[in-house]
């Protein structure tokens, strides 16, 4: 083996660099705001009511989305209909949404003047409001039906095809079916499909931000923020941020027992021959639930192209400088995941060891908010945190990417060493040879996965930003809401609408790129 | 005669040699929007100072202290507009700010106000202020309003100026029951917004039927938008008084032109712009008088104001015993 010394330690010297900054920023933060927390007054009524908005809204968030995607998903499985691919791949767009623009898409659906509202005046009845516990309830199910449906959906599609045949052969009805096949398919399924939405809305602020209803709709990470910016209060905020961290541990760690399903399975392109269903009533409810699934994606996003249109052309250039802003925060991301994930994922495959990948994924149960605080309590004898706020946004922003980096890479990397490894090898083609002449070209698509989702998350960051942000410096997103809270409704749909399709082009742009030319 | 007069030329120098000095000054998000105090006053400073004014709007009043507090000595604030009396003494113990340096001020406020750091620009009465065409009998008190199924919505005390004074009017008004109060009220808020700007803009979308502002807020409706739909709820517990105040920051890069826009603060230049776009009663009254339709405005006969170390000490009580029942 004819790799040389230098390189060996090379690959490793990087990869442990790169992971020790990752475990510095995820857990050094956390031991600066264990420090500080010392001398935090008493967690107190107001507190309690937090810890306990958070659970309960994110078991119920978890609980609705998960519930809801086992008929959806079973009757995206079993029929086959024109665009039901793009309807699929629709699912998979929530995942790159800025929140921020889905809470405008959402207030314009369900708000007091949304067009549910209008509805139910026109018919007599008392409009809704969208603030509130139900209001980010709504906003979580949004987000992670879609997320539960592909997993579910997944599930179904991994029961091999000649099973419902011998079954239909052997005359089941769609009750034996469920029995037989289905409820053991669910019962692998679910738990974990349960676990990750119940995480993705333990650590929700942006959501919180915009439609909790004050004191009575607070999560801990909105209460974080609020002790922070409102109270000048960094004991309280660190006391807080130690509560979410033993909270997303503690999820975490249930979660490892369990195996979480991965969100990016291929072949959810076929349906299955189903013969037990294929009667009219349960064609008609078919049809049904994929029209309210898809009414329930598609119309906020429509309300965002239809209010934001006509206020494109009179945005006020704050929007415009804020898009700048925000193109410069997700590009930086880009490049500083690819220097974080590269160098892990090269450590990982080349010391065989998942543990290395399966820590630089730790931070997918950090909370950005709780790293955001522990920062600014490490930068502010130091220097001007807000002078750093840009910077600081890409750094936590690359640091969420991270764990979807990794897991798009490393099998990838894994993969091309075990290919052209040893060929490159024999050529002693090592160090920036080997990334130059052998990763880049052969890893180019899932680089370019990676990439755009990374640029696609940091252009729609509501997090950290909220904490370090001057008045004068916002991302696009904080200008989106501040318009929304100063109810200039014109302005914020166009912005939205401009943060929508950036997100999307970035994402497409990266994607593509990754695809031209590349072998599969 | 002379003093005066090498004075003047003194400030003239002193304004040329500024010209390109900028005056930072902190304030509050209503204060800078297009239709606010923000441009007119501008305007007529910059006019005078040869300087280049620049208002930083940084959410609602009680925000400007926390963003203060956050930033420290490092703060680029040279000048701090909108924070009011109940934080004044929390504000005082930050030791950012410098004295305004201007000897026994004249006021027109209805109280006296002795204060050698901060200086009053304008004030005013809190007060529910609700929509004739959809709330034909306005509740008379706060029990009132308790009883009635109207919707509400309210500001954070933590960050927002009007949050705060109602916190401590409702403290003012039910002393130890305050909590009791708090707990009757609680369903019919529909939400707590951070400032007062969304509060107010959600009352105007129609999400609540009476939203906390000012007595004064109503003559916005009728001078500005000829409307007369909008009036304030009296109550006969009285109403709280609220006296918005500016500050010099100490750490200030450009001190002479801080003290400069100190002294323009109760000039009508500045005064004279409070009614018709603060929609707040001026702290010195403007040599032309309130402007016609402030008349018609509901005026307390029992005001109600906590002052100096007394508000201070009953702020953080009062916010917590809000947030206690409110987050139930």
């Amino acid at each position: 083996m004819a790799r040389g010394v230098l390189a060996v330690t090379r690959t490793t010297g990087a990869g442990a660099a790169a992971l020790a900054l990752v475990l510095l920023l995820a857990f050094g933060t956390l031991i600066a705001v264990a420090l500080r927390a010392e001398g935090a007054g008493a967690f107190g009524v107001a507190d309690w009511a937090a810890l306990r908005f958070t659970v309960v809204q994110a078991t119920l968030s978890a609980a609705l989305s998960v519930a809801l995607a086992v008929p959806v998903g079973r009757a995206l499985a079993r029929r086959q209909f024109r665009g039901r691919a793009a309807l699929v791949m629709l699912l998979g767009a929530p995942f790159i949404l800025p929140v921020i623009v889905a809470v405008f898409g959402l207030i314009s659906v369900f708000g007091r003047s949304g067009l549910v509202s209008q509805a139910l005046l026109a018919f007599g009845f008392e409009p809704i409001s969208i603030y509130g516990f139900h209001g980010v309830v709504l906003a979580h199910v949004f987000f992670n039906l879609p997320l539960a449906t592909r997993l579910v959906l997944q599930g179904w599609l991994a029961i091999p095809a000649e099973r419902f045949r011998l079954a239909a052969s052997l005359g089941f009805t769609s009750h034996d079916i469920a029995q037989q096949l289905e409820r053991p398919m669910l019962r692998e399924v679910l738990p974990g499909a349960f676990l990750v939405i119940f995480l993705l809305c333990l650590t929700s602020f942006a959501v919180a931000l915009a439609l909790g209803g004050g004191p009575r709709a607070t999560t801990i990470e909105l209460a974080i923020y609020q002790a922070f910016r409102l109270d000048f209060d960094l004991g309280k905020a660190a006391l807080l941020a130690l509560v979410q961290f033993a909270l997303g541990a503690a999820v975490a760690l249930v979660a490892l027992r369990v195996a979480l399903p991965s969100g990016f399975g291929a072949g959810l392109d076929r349906a299955v021959t189903r013969w037990d269903a294929n009667t009219p009533a349960l064609r008609a409810l078919d049809a049904m639930l994929i029209t309210l699934a898809t009414l329930f994606l598609v119309l906020p996003l429509a309300m965002i192209a239809v209010d934001g249109l006509p206020a494109l052309a009179t945005l006020p250039s704050s929007v415009f400088t804020a898009t700048a802003r925000s193109v410069g925060v997700a590009l930086v991301s880009v490049l500083l995941t690819l220097a974080l994930a590269l160098p892990i994922a090269a450590w990982s495959v080349k010391a065989a060891s998942k543990l290395i990948d399966g820590i630089g994924s730790l931070t997918i149960a950090a909370s950005p908010l709780v790293i955001g605080t522990g920062l600014f309590i490490i930068l502010f004898p130091v220097t001007d945190p807000f002078a750093l706020a840009l910077p600081v946004t890409a750094l936590v922003n690359a640091l969420m990417s991270l764990p979807f980096a990794l897991r798009a890479l490393v099998p990838a990397l894994g993969q091309v060493e075990a290919d052209y490894g040893r060929l490159a090898g024999s050529l002693g083609m090592t160090g920036m040879a080997r990334l130059r002449l052998l990763w880049l070209p052969r890893l180019r698509r899932p680089l370019g996965f990676t990439m755009g989702l990374s640029a696609a998350l940091s252009m729609g960051d509501l997090g950290v930003i909220a904490l370090f942000a001057s008045p004068d410096t916002p991302t696009l997103p904080l200008q989106i809401y501040r318009l929304l809270s100063a109810y200039r409704m014109d302005d914020a749909a166009g912005a939205a609408l401009v943060l929508l399709a950036i997100s999307l082009a970035l994402f497409w742009a990266f994607d593509r790129g990754g695809r031209v030319n590349a072998d599969a | 005669m002379k003093t005066p007069i090498i004075a003047a030329g003194l400030v003239t120098l002193a304004s040329v040699a500024n010209a390109q000095d900028t005056l930072t000054v902190y304030t509050y998000d209503s204060f800078v929007s297009e239709w606010g105090p923000g441009p007119v006053i501008e305007e007529n400073f910059e006019a005078r100072c040869g300087c280049d004014l620049e208002f930083v709007a940084v959410g609602d009043g009680a925000e400007i202290l926390s963003r203060l507090r956050l930033e420290g000595e490092r703060t680029e604030a040279d000048v701090v507009l909108g924070i009011d009396e109940n934080l004044a003494e929390a504000a005082r113990a930050t030791a950012l700010f410098a004295p305004h340096g201007i000897e026994s001020p004249q006021l027109d406020l209805p109280i006296a106000w002795e204060d050698d750091l901060f200086l009053p620009f304008d004030w005013g009465y809190f007060a529910f202020v609700y929509d004739k065409t959809r709330v034909e009998t306005p509740p008379t008190s706060f029990e009132e309003l308790a009883d009635s199924d109207l919707s509400v919505v309210i500001q954070d005390p933590r960050s927002s100026t009007p949050g705060l004074g109602l916190v401590l009017w409702v403290k003012a008004v039910f002393g130890d029951d305050a909590d009791a109060y708090w707990e009757s009220l609680n369903d019919q808020v529909v939400t707590v917004t951070k400032g007062w700007s969304e509060a107010y803009g959600m009352f105007l979308e129609g999400e609540a039927d009476m939203v906390l502002s000012y007595t004064t807020s109503p003559a916005y409706h009728l001078i500005a938008e000829d409307d007369d739909t909008k009036a304030a709820a009296a109550f006969d517990n009285g109403h709280y008084m609220q006296i918005e105040i500016a500050g010099k920051v100490a750490s200030t890069d450009t001190p002479e032109l801080a003290d400069q826009f100190m002294d323009f603060i109760l000039t009508d230049g500045f005064q004279g712009a409070i009614p018709t776009t603060n929609w707040m009663y001026p702290a010195k009254m403007p040599a032309d008088g309130l402007p016609e339709g402030f008349e018609t405005l509901h005026e307390p006969e029992n005001a109600l104001v906590y002052l100096g170390a007394e508000a201070e000490a009953i702020r953080n009580e009062a916010i917590e015993e809000w947030r206690a029942v409110s987050s139930q």
